[in-house]
């Protein structure tokens, strides 16, 4: 099976690629335009983030961090007293482990209106290699109080995500990629924090994922329509607060559910929805995410695949949720 | 020494009296550094800030701001704010309780005037500083952006971030303190993480660096107004400040030993002795 990274556009159904990250940098020039008080921050990877055309829009209201990113998310702290709107542009990796104290308390326990914009996330990073390529940031932002967590899947999204991040008051995690990936949303598909996005309607398994997974979800789920098993796809972009209602209403119908994710699963979106139906409606689950391991280098599709993250394991996943809700049935 | 300075210290005295007062009814808290920047906060509040009490908010747009680093020394910072306006002088019985605004390290979550942002965790409060010190530049505000460290709380690394930050991007609207006891929870300084040349190192950060007496409230008000002739050149401040620990109770003084100790009640008995006012207790 063919996955989003060495696909062709004509296996695409002609869809283009575009990175996430692109997305945010339009997004971010955007809402610039829009709003004075948006200031953006970058601790010395403006290119890598997509940060130039809003640097060179703006000047003033670019602020050059520096290889210092504890004193940067401080320093967004600071700035929101006055009513400045900051967003912190560095590596997933650098935005949430390296500074997790500083946002701790001076941005998630202080509730100050920062947003922290995190590129290069989970194994798509690629050949960097572990260091870089974080897999837990989405467990530790989703734990602090007061925190919103998004994790967007194509261009289009983020940067209309971006647009809904700033006109969201309060701290926000906002988590995307380097990787060119398929554009599946359009310009105008609408974006709202903590609502889920339906790309299918199924009745056999619901497919709970996001960000560059969400990709993978469709191919997956074309495949199980092969073999006649229908899927509900929900792409649920924001991780906190999660959407608890279109879980629920979907794995009223399936009755069985499959979490997919570029995360470890200790921390993760499948977490989330374990928990949500633990509580609301005891479903089985199976997880496709990250187990305990840290990365490698490697091409992003090499790593996908190595760590069980392609569209052949969220097939087998979804088979696996399957027999188990009619083991349950039939017992 | 002037009526207006005469006033100052007996307000000095009045806090140190709260500062004793509030750790002991919280068993537990900071008296040490609290007693020891007692004369600054007094002096910043009262004779130095632009600033609002009654009407604080959030933003504090058109008024001077202050960050305090070292969010330990908490205690002198509730006294000094509830005194200088902020709340009912009051609710300095709470400190530290179940409920209270007035929690063990400065926060916002609670909602208590004149505090910005959380402090505790070390090494935050200059980011912090910078920042806001920017957003006024941004709107074209004229006013000041006034900070407090411990001198211990220096080895932080992200402390000498920020003071890279400050200097680099010219944030010349941001003035801050050191207090420059020379001890720290394990011992002195000088023996658990030396800072060496401290003003030395300041300098080389690009920080126009003054000293001053913390105790002598002529020599404070000289410091400030030398910090402020100093600032608006393209350069931040930063006021070594020589303090006491434990400054105005004569066990306490000059030691490591009472950085975060409740004084028993014979301990408080003897304190409050120490430090008569013609003002009112809370």
């Amino acid at each position: 099976m063919i996955d989003f990274i060495s696909a062709d556009e004509a296996t695409l159904d002609g869809l283009t690629r575009k990175d996430t990250r692109s997305g945010f940098g339009q997004g971010l020039l955007e809402v610039g335009q829009a709003h004075d008080n948006v200031v953006a921050l970058c601790a010395d990877l403006t290119g890598s983030l997509k940060m130039n055309a809003f640097k060179d829009a703006f000047p003033e209201r670019f602020k050059q961090a520096g290889i210092a990113e504890a004193n940067m998310i401080g320093v967004a702290a600071g700035l929101t007293i006055g009513g400045i709107i900051p967003f912190t542009g560095t590596f997933a990796n650098f935005s949430t482990g390296r500074v997790y104290d500083q946002i701790r308390q001076s941005v998630a326990y202080s509730e100050k209106n920062v947003k922290i914009c995190a590129s290069h996330c989970g194994l798509t990073l690629g050949e960097d290699g572990a260091t870089h390529q974080i897999l837990e940031d989405v467990g530790m932002m989703k734990m602090l109080p007061n925190m919103t967590v998004i994790h967007t899947c194509d261009y289009e999204q983020t940067r209309n995500a971006t647009h809904a991040v700033a006109a969201h008051h309060g701290p926000v995690y906002f988590r995307f990629g380097r990787p060119k990936v398929p554009m599946i949303t359009e310009a105008d598909t609408p974006f709202v924090i903590g609502k889920a996005r339906r790309v299918m309607t199924g009745s056999d398994v619901t497919i709970v994922t996001n960000g560059h997974l969400v990709w993978n979800s469709i191919l997956a789920a074309r495949q199980l329509a092969a073999e006649g098993i229908s899927v509900d796809l929900l792409d649920m972009h924001t991780i906190k607060p999660l959407d608890n209602a279109a879980l629920l209403e979907s794995v009223g119908r399936t009755h069985c559910v499959v979490s997919a994710e570029e995360h470890q699963r200790n921390g993760g979106l499948g977490e989330s929805v374990a928990a949500c139906l633990a509580q609301h409606q005891p479903t089985p689950q199976r997880f496709v995410a990250v187990e305990d391991q840290f990365g490698e280098s490697g091409t992003p599709a090499q790593l996908l695949e190595k760590y069980g993250l392609g569209p052949a394991a969220i097939v087998d996943a979804c088979k696996a949720a399957i027999a188990v809700k009619q083991g349950m049935m039939a017992s | 020494m002037s009526e207006s300075t005469h006033n100052l210290s007996d307000l000095c005295t009045q806090v140190r009296r709260d500062i004793v007062r509030m750790v002991h009814g919280a068993s537990s808290g900071h008296p040490g550094g609290s007693l020891g920047c007692t004369d600054f906060l007094v002096k910043l509040y009262f004779d130095e800030m632009q600033i609002d009490p009654q009407n604080w908010d959030m933003d504090g747009r058109g008024e001077d701001l202050f960050f305090l680093s070292n969010g330990h020394i908490s205690p002198v910072w509730y006294s000094v704010l509830s005194r200088r306006g902020y709340f009912d002088v009051a609710e300095l019985a709470t400190f530290r309780k179940l409920n209270s605004r007035l929690q063990g390290h400065p926060a916002t979550e609670e909602g208590l005037p004149g505090i910005r942002v959380a402090s505790g965790s070390l090494g935050q409060g200059l980011s912090v500083a910078c920042g806001a010190a920017q957003a006024k530049k941004l709107h074209g505000e004229d006013r000041w952006v006034y900070t407090l460290h411990g001198d211990g709380e220096l080895q932080e690394g992200q402390i000498w971030e920020a003071a890279l930050y400050a200097a680099h991007h010219q944030i010349d609207n941001l003035i801050s303190f050191v207090d420059w006891n020379g001890q720290q929870i394990d011992g002195t300084v000088e023996d658990v993480m030396n800072l060496g040349d401290l003003e030395g190192k300041w300098r080389s950060f690009g920080w126009h660096v003054l000293q001053c007496d913390g105790h002598d409230l002529s020599a404070l008000d000289a410091a400030f107004k030398a910090a402020r002739a100093a600032a608006g050149q393209g350069k931040p401040v930063v006021v070594l400040m020589k303090t006491d620990m434990g400054r105005g109770v004569d066990f306490m003084e000059g030691t490591h030993k009472w950085h975060g100790v409740a004084p028993n009640d014979g301990q408080l008995s003897d304190a409050l002795h120490q430090l008569a006012t013609p003002l009112s207790d809370y």
